[in-house]
């Protein structure tokens, strides 16, 4: 990133995803445009649905190719992913870009030592025997804080425990020091003191190696802790973008005051019963007309002409800031006013 | 609480599993000690949380209320009648007021089961007639739990997961219950829905004055749901109080531990509570560590703590009702934990 | 593993003393009188009591099972018949011959008849289940789940019939059926029971298909077979190396058993194909009566099934290393 600076480390532009299934085209992801940096780390912020896991699982060219019709553009430090060929992809997963999902034990292999499986990828990138791939994989389990490490390089994933088991797959997906790491939920199943450890053996990796992140996660705490900045997603498109101070501070989305009112917290009122959005979110196979949102959100009667279920409201982005609602920036102040009031003491 | 008669009294509750092994010929060789000596009380109409970290027992402890498991030892007293090791005969009139509802909205319900099927199926068992037939209450109950009555007929896979989920409650209203044990019933929900599903819960707690003993690992919602809650660990409450009490002023350092562990979804510099990292995995259940269980993590752990198991009582300076199982507890605003080492696991 | 073996070996033994005492008070209770059968047209009470003295049928079954028993370990004399060796299985009056000792001359008929079908439902079956599991929903896919449905729906009588007449008698593409030992003529031994192993396979051959398949589409879905692609391996290293490591586990138990129930004897295919095996050795046994016969034959057959079991249960382990054997 020397002479770079003008081009973002990655850039997604205008992604589409769709898949054709039984029942009909299911739009999982319908034009996604954002960028990151090296060394900074982005939030994903959606619900079970909202096109947050398709759309890394696309970066990393994972996809059902057959079933799948994607438009858009995917440039990873310069590079066109999404036009890339298969061979081209495998040389740059796990080793330029890597990823980690929620569930470790699903995630390992039942059937390799926990060592074979870090080994292996070391291997395949670059080229190391059999013996330097142990010691590497020693080197890593020991790098993300498992105790004994030339002696777990023999376990099985089942004899690691379950925030073990997450450390082991974040040593597998560091082995090569990609540049890009993708974090699919990788805390959601874990226990919040293991969570802490975690996040914070991110943080130091990430200070070490300057990766760039993308974390997705349904649990804002998690990006308050985590990201840098966030990108929040509904119905397979993005709603809200910002620093995370922007959005955690003075969200416009009315779906990201939701969340936030969805939420209890340690030091609320707790008399007051909880603020959830109505309703279930969208089905994909057939969204809703206009702001996905729409059906779900209760301010449309603010807007005249009923121009919420009709017309999609454009994500105007300026300085990495933008929501798409089609609220004015005074009316969300003044109704993110009304609704912080009712949540404090 | 306990002056007057406690809906729910629970003494010295224990649940070991005994563990097979041995050569050549299987035998027990050991216990996971899942539950180990639980002592509390529900109140009617009061919600009591349970929380901790999994392999705690604290769904144990749910299925052991529900008798859904039989108890090693200690005793279960529901409105004065020891249930712990009552028949299935006994049990019958109990069970029809203690319910349960299960984390998992998509496997506990039977799908070849029509909605109205699957509500009534415990009037049913019980032989219980409502005014109006079956069907009429089912009504009502869909209605009360804020599904379209019309669905009656309709089967759990045209549901989605929250539905799904305030079926599963409805069924567990049908036998107008006293006494309901949530076992992480939003878990597997997303946020938008949690927050429908307790909010719902609360609801019912307030307007039919159902007790609940609501087991999550979720800190904030627990807290939010439960105007008493209990802290579990490896088998033990290590702490439990009045809410205000618990996250206020969290005397056992485990309490405080969880606590700061959760991550808060604001973007302050500073956060409100410094972090304390815990060392370490929790310590198998099969051979739990001497005295106090939590000494493996803890950062005041001294000798006496490796001899002496410390009791669950009212340590000085808590208000009545909050008890901690510590020799050091904490003090408020004194000395900060000391910040462990970065990398945790290393020096475990 | 070994104090796994063990003690697998020991409830073995266990089960195979249940089914032996299960068998024969089921067998003794049929009214049928074997000594009337080796008495004779002259027969006299007199001669028919000696008779039954000498076969130790005069006793209560109990008693008779016990003796039998005995006889497994020590050996037993069968007066006016002849000895019988340890381990006895018993005395075949029918051919007045020890039962082990036919046993063990038909046996490796039914082990090469069994094992060579193996081979060829392995290699055909697992291949185009393989086949169609990596074309999903291809064309290729579709014509082997297809095909697994017509060759499952055939019938070994039928085929084993047509194939006899259509490849040997009328067009010579295949030797006359027959068994000619592995170490006397191993050319004779391959032709000779080529067809037979064709057709035994036919129906083997599309369970196995339908199976692979399905396990390895539901294996590809697995999250750790995602991952390994995240890693950057390659589609055919992800395959083989992790997807059909996971379904060879459920292939190898349904294997064992096919197995066990192979060496008890193909029945239909040894009698259509007139070969002389462990399956032909039983109907002929029901035909002429021959209760030792049978007893043994049954017992051979369950310790087959419960001795592959172990095997089954051993091989998994070593497929899969959550399975811990103690």
């Amino acid at each position: 990133m020397t002479s770079t600076d003008q081009q973002p480390f990655l850039s997604v532009r205008d992604l589409k995803v769709h898949f054709s299934t039984e029942d009909g085209v299911v739009k999982a992801v319908d034009g996604l445009t954002f960028d990151l940096a090296k060394g900074k780390t982005l939030g994903i912020v959606g619900e079970s649905g909202s096109g947050k896991s398709v759309t890394n699982l696309t970066i990393l060219g994972l996809h059902d190719r057959d079933r799948t019709a994607i438009d858009g553009e995917i440039l990873l430090d310069g590079k066109e992913l999404l036009t890339a060929s298969e061979r081209e992809l495998e040389r740059l997963r796990g080793n330029k870009m890597s990823m980690i999902f929620q569930d470790a034990l699903a995630s390992l292999s039942p059937y390799h030592t926990i060592g074979k499986q870090i080994g292996e990828t070391y291997r395949k990138h670059t080229g190391a025997s059999k013996k330097e791939a142990r010691e590497r994989a020693i080197e890593m389990l020991k790098r993300v804080g498992i105790p004994q490490p030339d002696m777990r390089v023999d376990d099985y994933p089942h004899q690691f425990s379950g925030g073990m088991r997450q450390r082991a797959m974040i040593a597998m997906a560091l082995v090569c020091d990609p540049e890009l790491l993708i974090a699919d939920e990788p805390t959601t199943a874990l226990d919040v003191t293991v969570q802490a450890q975690i996040m914070d053996l991110l943080k130091d990796l990430q200070q070490e190696f300057g990766t760039a992140i993308i974390f997705i996660t349904h649990d804002l705490g998690v990006i308050a802790d985590i990201a840098d900045d966030v990108l929040v997603m509904y119905g397979g498109r993005c709603v809200e973008r910002g620093t995370k101070k922007e959005v955690l501070r003075a969200p416009q989305h009315p779906y990201t005051w939701g969340l936030l009112g969805s939420m209890p917290s340690l030091d609320g009122p707790v008399d007051v019963p909880l603020n959830p959005i109505p309703g279930a979110p969208p089905s994909l196979l057939n969204p809703p007309t206009g702001c996905r949102f729409h059906p779900r959100c209760t301010f449309t009667e603010k807007i005249e002409g009923g121009l919420c279920s009709t017309e999609q409201p454009l994500l105007k982005i300026t300085d990495g800031r933008g929501a798409a609602c089609h609220l004015t920036a005074d009316q969300r102040r003044e109704f993110f006013a009304d609704y912080a009031a009712t949540r404090s003491h | 609480m306990s002056n007057t008669n406690p809906l729910l009294d629970v003494t010295g509750l224990t649940k070991h599993f005994p563990v097979m092994g041995g050569f050549p010929f299987k035998r027990k060789i050991g216990a996971v000690q899942a539950v180990d000596g639980l002592d509390f009380q529900v109140a009617e109409g009061e919600s009591l949380g349970l929380v901790g970290e999994s392999g705690c027992g604290k769904s144990t402890t749910g299925r052991l209320i529900t008798r859904l498991l039989e108890p090693t030892g200690g005793s279960i007293k529901y409105r004065g009648q020891d249930i712990t090791h009552a028949g299935r005969k006994q049990l019958a009139p109990v069970r029809s007021e203690i319910q349960m509802i299960f984390q998992d909205p998509y496997a506990s319900l039977n799908p070849r089961q029509t909605v109205g099927k699957i509500i009534s199926g415990p009037m049913e068992i019980n032989g219980i007639n409502p005014p109006g037939g079956h069907e009429k209450r089912v009504r009502e109950l869909l209605e009360t739990v804020g599904l379209n009555p019309e669905h009656y007929n309709r089967f759990p896979h045209e549901f989605s997961g929250g539905q799904r989920q305030r079926i599963g409650v409805a069924r567990a209203l049908a036998l107008e219950p006293k006494l309901i044990v949530a076992d992480e019933p939003v878990s597997a929900l997303d946020v938008s829905i949690q927050a429908q599903v307790v909010n719902l819960l609360q609801e019912l707690q307030r307007d039919l004055g159902i007790a609940f003993v609501f087991i999550a690992h979720d800190l904030a919602i627990v807290r939010h749901f439960s105007e008493r809650v209990a802290v579990m660990y490896l088998g033990k409450i290590v702490e439990i109080a009045d809410r205000e009490d618990l996250y206020d002023n969290p005397r056992h350092p485990y309490t405080r531990a969880l606590l700061s562990a959760v991550p808060e979804a604001t973007a302050d510099e500073v956060p409100s509570r410094e972090r304390i990292l815990l060392t370490g995995d929790v310590p198998s259940p099969l051979n739990p560590p001497s005295g106090c269980r939590f000494r493996t993590r803890c950062w005041k752990a001294t000798e006496k703590c490796a001899t002496e198991a410390p009791p669950l009582v009212q340590v000085e300076g808590n208000r009545e009702g909050h008890l901690t199982a510590c020799h050091y507890p904490e003090v408020k605003e004194t000395v900060p934990a000391p910040r462990l080492s970065k990398d945790p696991g290393v020096t475990a | 593993m070994s104090r796994f073996l063990v003690r697998r070996v020991l409830g073995a033994l266990v089960i195979l003393l249940i089914i032996s005492a299960i068998t024969f008070g089921l067998f003794y209770a049929i009214p049928r009188d074997p000594a009337m059968m080796s008495c004779g047209k002259n027969c006299t009470p007199d001669m028919l009591a000696q008779i039954r003295h000498n076969l130790g049928i005069d006793h209560p079954i109990p008693v008779q099972y016990w003796d039998w028993l005995k006889g497994v370990f020590v050996g037993r004399d069968y007066a006016g018949f002849g000895n019988c060796n340890a381990p006895c299985l018993g005395y075949s009056f029918a051919n007045r011959e020890p039962v082990l000792g036919t046993i063990m001359d038909r046996l490796p008929t039914t082990l090469s008849l069994a094992f060579g079908a193996a081979v060829v439902f392995l290699i055909f079956g697992v291949g185009a289940g393989m086949l169609a599991a990596v074309k999903q929903g291809k064309f290729l896919d579709k014509f082997a789940s297809s095909a697994s449905l017509f060759g499952s729906s055939l019938q070994i009588y039928f085929v084993g019939y047509v194939a006899m007449f259509f490849l040997v008698s009328k067009l010579h593409l295949f030797a006359q059926p027959s068994y000619t030992p592995f170490t006397e003529d191993p050319v004779s031994w391959f032709s000779g029971l080529l067809l037979p192993w064709l057709t035994l396979a036919i129906i083997f051959t599309a369970n196995y298909t339908r199976m692979t398949r399905s396990q390895l589409v539901e294996q590809l879905s697995e999250d750790y077979v995602r991952t390994a692609r995240a890693k950057g391996l390659s589609r055919a290293n992800v395959f083989f190396r992790f997807a059909w490591r996971g379904a060879m586990g459920p292939i190898v138990t349904v294997f064992g058993i096919d197995l066990g129930v192979l060496i008890g004897g193909a029945i239909i295919t040894e009698s259509t194909f007139s070969i002389q095996g462990i399956g032909r050795l039983a109907v002929d046994s029901v035909n002429k009566s021959d209760l030792p016969m049978l007893l043994g034959v049954t017992i051979l057959s369950a310790g087959a099934i419960v001795f592959f079991n172990i095997i089954v249960d051993a091989v998994y382990a070593l497929i899969d290393p959550r399975i811990r054997l103690a």
